[in-house]
């Protein structure tokens, strides 16, 4: 944070009658107001924990989540399986917990390497500009345009082996993680690298990085020591804000046959089979969707809350 | 104007010569080929066979020259013939592409139609109970995982209620077919609405605040000529926009819709092509979709131009 920020935030503070405080501790206050992003915050906590604590839930309820037992199919809620068993008799509350170790971990990973993409290629156009600017920036308008999810199943449908990965790769169990983690980073970078590039724009012409240029030093120190951190909320507000539409996506592949394979447990690949089960047994429909509806919601409003909270501009919020 | 859209065409036309290479490459990568097929299909069939077929079709001719190939055939009209189809490959995308349209454009309008007057209302009172409930609900939308809508949707009206059919496409007469539509045309509204509405209040906002709507406030213009005369009127130039811009998030949501009704358009076509190792069928399709959002695209930047003539194209 640059000392005219700084200046500017705390001056707003004693206008309001307070004590002098920090630049962190009036933007926690600022998101403090946002309800309904504290309470996202909250939940999404809450869900990272109870995911947690899969193997912990497991161990209590004296329970093998990945256990098929046929004559226990269809079961209502009881006091052993709290929420009753699917289709194979294995208990649904643990296979939420377990589905949500994986929706959430691929969410975050998938945004994390969607953010390092695009903050990278956003510092990039934005400090260098000219036809790498207008490439990156093409590349990212061609990839928003595109109808993205048939092109999304086609590349999850594509024979690793083919590509010249070892059988034995291509063909494990966790392979189907790696691969929607980069199919989504490889989609999902536009967001960041927009934002990241306009930021970084307006960074280039301030008088800390003239002085850095000045004083001789190299392009990728100006961009990681000088411009990077300035542009560190927009990157956080960008990556919240996508994280939910990469978990919504990884649901969609998933759930069309196409993500995370069985007999890993995803949200999405939980309901898979669920629109033959409605007739019989709708619960099985709805709980997934509600933890993957819930989850998306919540990073949406977080990012929203995020976004007031750290834009200047928005000083009276 | 006129360069401007020839230079545009131009454009898009490369990027279509592109995406083919680029969708012929990834098809070749799908797991198993044609002859594999035949070999599944018919066990009499050697390994020497299956290579002498494979040299017959040219399959064992490097990429480069296959796409070529391909690419000399489709522009002399020759698609291919759909293998689940078994009929020609237009004769089987052409009747998805009116059903795709009938879904998209009625959930489309209807989205519109209700985007509208909930954005401008949310953007003329902003932080009231009524912005935050229609904020509230247009998070939901965005947020709600299209599949499970529809899930949730055939529980309530098919199975709970039983007014209407869990899917497929009907038969004959009008009552059958709004039947038939109402749940997947709700669903793909329902997930389309809130973007919609979310950028109609920012456009609003934005407009709002403008000099030229106190100017006409300040003139002693009704609320209502302000509001509609005035401030919409610029406020949907980047509406129109957003709105093109985002045709191909519109298709991926018609995909899904169209998979969980069974509405044999163009998404569940494209689909069950992909699913189906229906080569043929799938890249022309994917080619078509692609096609469909360069010109909604270039469609956008068209009336951008036609409706700010502020903006002019030199």
């Amino acid at each position: 944070m640059s000392g005219g920020e700084k200046f500017d935030l705390t001056a707003g503070a004693a206008y309001a009658g307070g004590p002098p405080q920090t630049v962190r501790a009036i933007l926690w206050q600022r998101f403090l107001r946002h309800r309904l992003a504290v309470a996202s915050l909250i939940v999404l906590a809450l869900l990272v924990l109870a995911a947690l604590a899969a193997p912990l839930a497991e161990a209590a309820f004296g329970l093998d989540a990945t256990r098929v037992s046929l004559l226990e199919r269809f079961q209502p809620p009881s006091a052993k399986h709290w929420l009753g068993t699917d289709e194979l008799g294995r208990d649904l509350l643990l296979r939420l917990l377990y589905g949500g170790r994986v929706s959430l971990l691929v969410g975050l990973a998938a945004a994390f390497c969607a953010a390092l993409i695009g903050t990278a290629l956003g510092l990039l156009a934005g400090y260098y500009g000219g036809t790498l600017d207008a490439f990156v920036m093409r590349l990212a308008d061609g990839v928003i345009a595109l109808p993205l999810l048939p092109l999304l199943i086609v590349l999850a449908a594509v024979d690793l082996s083919k590509l010249g990965l070892p059988a034995a790769l291509a063909t494990s169990e966790d392979v189907s993680f790696y691969r929607i983690v980069i199919l989504i980073s490889i989609v999902g970078w536009t967001t960041v690298a927009r934002l990241v590039r306009g930021a970084t724009l307006t960074m280039r012409t301030r008088e800390f990085v003239r002085a850095a240029e000045a004083l001789g030093a190299r392009a990728p120190r100006i961009m990681l020591v000088h411009i990077l951190p300035n542009v560190v909320s927009p990157i956080i507000v960008a990556t919240t804000l996508s994280a939910g539409g990469i978990i919504l996506l990884e649901s969609v592949l998933s759930f069309l046959g196409l993500g995370i394979q069985p007999p890993i447990a995803s949200w999405g690949n939980m309901l898979t089979g669920a629109q033959e089960l409605i007739w019989s047994d709708p619960a099985l429909a709805v709980w997934p969707g509600l933890l993957i509806f819930v989850t998306v919601i919540a990073f949406n409003f977080l990012g929203d809350g995020l976004q007031d909270a750290l834009d200047p501009r928005a000083i009276q919020g | 104007m006129t360069r401007y859209i020839v230079q545009r065409l131009a454009e898009s036309a490369v990027v279509l010569l592109i995406m083919s290479f680029v969708i012929y490459g990834l098809i070749g990568l799908m797991p198993g080929d044609p002859i594999d097929l035949m070999v599944s299909a018919d066990p009499d069939l050697t390994p020497a066979d299956a290579e002498r077929l494979r040299a017959l079709y040219g399959l064992d001719r490097p990429i480069l020259e296959r796409y070529l190939n391909w690419l000399g055939a489709a522009l002399s009209g020759d698609l291919g013939y759909s293998r689940i189809h078994a009929r020609p490959v237009m004769a089987v995308l052409l009747p998805a592409l009116v059903k795709t349209v009938w879904l998209m454009g009625l959930s489309f309008a209807l989205a519109l139609a209700i985007a509208l007057p909930a954005g401008i209302l949310a953007a003329l009172r902003p932080r009231s109970l009524l912005d935050n409930a229609i904020n509230l609900l247009a998070f939901a939308g965005i947020s709600i995982p299209p599949f499970w809508l529809a899930i949730l949707l055939i529980i309530l009206f098919a199975v709970i209620l039983g007014w209407l059919p869990a899917g497929g496409m009907g038969g004959a007469g009008l009552g059958s077919a709004i039947a038939h539509l109402a749940l997947p045309v709700a669903t793909l509204t329902l997930v389309t609405v809130g973007g919609i509405v979310r950028f109609v209040r920012a456009a609003m906002m934005e407009a709002l605040r403008q000099d030229y709507v106190r100017t006409a406030q300040a003139k002693g213009l009704s609320a209502r000529q302000v509001v509609l005369g005035h401030a919409l009127r610029n406020a949907m130039i980047p509406v129109v926009t957003i709105l093109a811009l985002n045709f191909g998030t519109l298709f991926s949501g018609a995909l899904i819709t169209e998979t969980m009704f069974g509405w044999l358009g163009m998404g569940k076509t494209i689909y069950d092509a992909i699913m189906g190792n229906d080569f043929n069928l799938a890249l022309v399709g994917l080619l078509f979709a692609t096609l469909t959002t360069l010109l909604a695209n270039l469609a956008a930047d068209v009336t951008y131009a036609w409706l700010d003539p502020r903006i002019s194209y030199k």
